[in-house]
């Protein structure tokens, strides 16, 4: 591919300019003209008022469309931790319901470790096929193990779709299986579609921390990957009397060369910190003011059946550890209700939590960028605010 | 102990700003800087080197302007760089970047890997266990504290979702690191002297011996279809009056909405 400008169309405005990350682009003889620099990134192509500025896909080998059209199904790789299936599977099965409906394929789900019963879970949640290796292999996380049997399954069933959780999991093994077949992964998805003829999945995620949306497809190769937030697809129904078929399959071969020697869990008094997994989620920022500020936090966490999370600013104080971080450097998460006490609402921050169902803010300063991401905004002083709201909280669950 | 950072120049993205008529990124006056994980990993690796000995190199992928940061690299400390750079590397996805970067850390060797978590730009995390696949060694991600180091293995504490895992893994190995691991260093006096007069070693497709077809725009199989600023979110519901009620308002919307 490349970036030509129609010269005849160019009026040497300069607008390309302005937008090219690469300073590539050049304005000489009054027409603008792509340099070396150039990264193919395409920013310049809407900035360009006369629409001068054009794609040539000439050096791009077509592929055969027999070849794409060999692959067929749906796959979801449903991840398990200590024996436990990730909730994200289950929602994932959702989605791909939809997506295998509208390619009229099958939807299968695949499962390393747990139990057989896991698998045939997986059936009454909607999967036609379960692939599962219950090896002891896959008992502490290994990348290179899930790498390698699911590159295997995949290359031997050629499934079209492979999705898994935007999870730590998800996120660190797929790479492998993506580079070991030479296909496309597209990560953190928070929306996916396809094209019913061509069976293009379009893969929608945030890039620059948030503060801008890509479609990204992969039209030449096979299987199209994504790893995808979990908790913004909806699960799909579940019914006692799905029948499925579970296949097993051996993991003879397989090799791990990391060792898991100890697993840690991180709960604080009580609460627990699977972000990604809460339903309810009370953050705190740089407006609590120390350490004390998230006792507060954790009380009402508790109440809510909830965890805490935390802005950057509140981690760098040291008033809480890292792994509450949310944002573009911390966690991506997705809760039912997201409370913010004392975040100002900065984009590294909002990237991190504008997908929540409902986002409440409490801020003293009524022009912080936090209420225009936020479903209930409420101006005060959260000293006053929170313990209130704690108050009256209980109130209400004793009276019921 | 060689180690190879693998570094990305990144547009500083908490500048970036929306042009929200066009919805293009507003590019213009944001400065370039080293990919905020990757410092972190730049300070692994140089109090690695510390105390084991050894030397660091850094590698990075991109335009020509890149070689920028491999200097300021050098300037804390590293102590040879590589840019991999060409029209042939340009419109490259994580696949195409892999496989360009394991290319080059082929050719000088390493016993560790260290990239950062994520670039903030594209955000995704899957270059770090691409390359390590390219290369046929094992990865671990999101590691937050090196335990242990020697020659023969490394013991690391990652980040997991509901808490963390101790993992042992024999070299030559690849890790992911993020921000809990360390605090990076600044530049040295001498450092910035080193930085001005060091060479970057530039490297293309044909010196690397890869194809044509496997780097850059053709050797990536996603593309970028569109590119649109997401919109603004719509319910949007300020509560006023005096505090007590505010929050009784609050409570009974939370109960409706089945948040509580
Ligand atoms: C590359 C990069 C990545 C980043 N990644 C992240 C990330 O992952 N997550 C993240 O959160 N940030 C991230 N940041 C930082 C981000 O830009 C902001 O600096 C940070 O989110 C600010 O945190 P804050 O809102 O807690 O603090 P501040 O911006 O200082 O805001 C504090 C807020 O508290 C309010 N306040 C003060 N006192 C009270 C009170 N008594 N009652 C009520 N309100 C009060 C103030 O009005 C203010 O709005 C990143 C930055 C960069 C450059
Ligand atoms: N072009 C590049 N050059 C060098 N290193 C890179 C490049 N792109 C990504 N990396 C490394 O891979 C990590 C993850 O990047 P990403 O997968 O793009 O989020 C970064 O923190 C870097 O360590």
């Amino acid at each position: 591919m490349s970036l030509k400008i129609d010269k005849t169309k160019c009026m040497g405005c300069g607008a390309c300019i302005t937008v090219c990350p690469y300073d590539a682009i050049v304005i000489e003889e009054g027409v603008a003209r792509i340099g070396e620099y150039c990264q193919l990134c395409q920013a310049c192509l809407s900035s360009c008022p006369e629409g001068a500025i054009m794609e040539r896909k000439e050096d791009q080998a077509a592929v055969p469309s027999e070849d794409l059209a060999s692959w067929r199904g749906v796959w979801v790789f449903a991840e398990q931790r200590e024996g436990r299936v990730a909730p994200v599977a289950f929602e994932l099965l959702g989605e791909g319901r939809k997506l295998a409906s509208a390619r009229g394929t099958e939807l299968s789900a695949v499962l390393f470790g747990a139990s057989r019963n896991d698998a045939a879970e997986l059936v009454k949640w909607g999967a036609d096929k379960v692939y599962y290796c219950g090896d002891d292999i896959f008992r502490g996380f290994a990348d290179e193990p899930n790498a390698e049997l699911l590159s295997r399954l995949i290359s031997k069933h050629k499934p079209e779709v492979v999705l898994a959780g935007a999870t730590a999991i998800g996120r660190s093994f797929l790479p492998r299986v993506a580079a070991r077949l030479k296909t496309g992964l597209t990560a953190d998805c928070t929306s996916l579609d396809i094209e019913t003829d061509t069976g293009n999945l379009i893969q929608t995620r945030p890039a620059y921390g948030g503060n801008i949306m890509a479609s990204i497809l992969s039209p030449r190769t096979r299987p199209q990957m994504a790893t995808v937030r979990p908790k913004v697809m909806k699960t799909g129904r579940y019914e006692t009397g799905r029948h499925g078929e579970i296949i097993d399959i051996d993991a003879a071969g397989i090799k791990a060369r990391t060792r898991v020697l100890e697993t840690i869990k991180a709960t604080e008094s009580g609460v627990n910190v699977n972000l990604q997994e809460a339903d309810v989620i009370i953050s705190g920022g740089r407006g609590l003011k120390g350490k004390e500020g998230f006792e507060m936090l954790k009380e009402l966490a508790r109440l809510l059946n909830g965890t805490v999370g935390a802005s950057r600013a509140a981690v760098d104080e040291g008033w809480i550890p890292y792994c509450h971080q949310v944002g573009q450097t911390g966690k991506t998460v997705c809760p039912k209700l997201y409370i913010a006490c004392g975040i100002s609402g900065a984009v590294q921050h909002l990237v991190g939590m504008q997908s929540s169902d409902v986002i409440v803010a409490i801020n003293k300063n009524p022009e912080a960028p936090i209420f225009s991401a936020a479903t209930y905004g409420l101006v005060g002083d959260l000293n006053e605010v929170v313990p209130l709201l704690i108050k009256k909280l209980r109130e209400r669950k004793g009276g019921q | 102990m060689k180690i190879a950072v693998c570094i990305k120049q990144v547009p500083d993205t908490a500048e970036v700003r929306i042009n929200r008529e066009t919805g293009t990124l507003i590019r213009e006056g944001v400065p370039s800087i080293i990919n905020p994980y990757d410092t972190h990993a730049i300070e692994a690796a140089l109090s690695i080197r510390e105390m084991l000995g050894g030397t660091v190199c850094a590698v990075t992928m991109g335009p020509p302007q890149a070689e920028a940061s491999l200097r300021e690299a050098i300037s804390l400390g590293v102590d040879e760089a590589f840019l991999v750079t060409g029209r042939e590397f340009a419109g490259a996805d994580t696949l195409a970047t892999a496989c360009a970067l394991s290319g080059v850390i082929k050719k000088i060797g390493a016993d560790l890997i260290i990239c950062g978590k994520q670039a903030i730009d594209g955000d995704t995390a899957q270059v770090g266990p691409e390359v390590a696949e390219f290369l046929d060694i094992p990865h671990v991600s999101y590691v937050k504290k090196i335990i242990e180091v020697n020659a023969e293995s490394i013991k690391v504490e990652r980040m997991m979702d509901d808490g963390s895992d101790i993992v042992e893994a024999g070299l030559p190995a690849l890790i992911t690191v993020v921000r809990e691991l360390n605090t990076p260093r600044l530049p040295s006096l001498k450092g910035k002297m080193n930085a001005k007069k060091a060479e970057i070693k530039k490297m293309g497709a044909a010196e690397l011996g890869l194809p044509p077809e496997v780097v850059g725009f053709n050797g990536s199989p996603t593309q970028v279809k569109k590119i649109f600023t997401p919109g603004p979110r719509g319910g949007r519901k300020q509560l006023e009056g005096p505090l007590e009620e505010q929050i009784d308002a609050l409570i009974n919307e939370l109960l409706e909405k089945k948040c509580l």
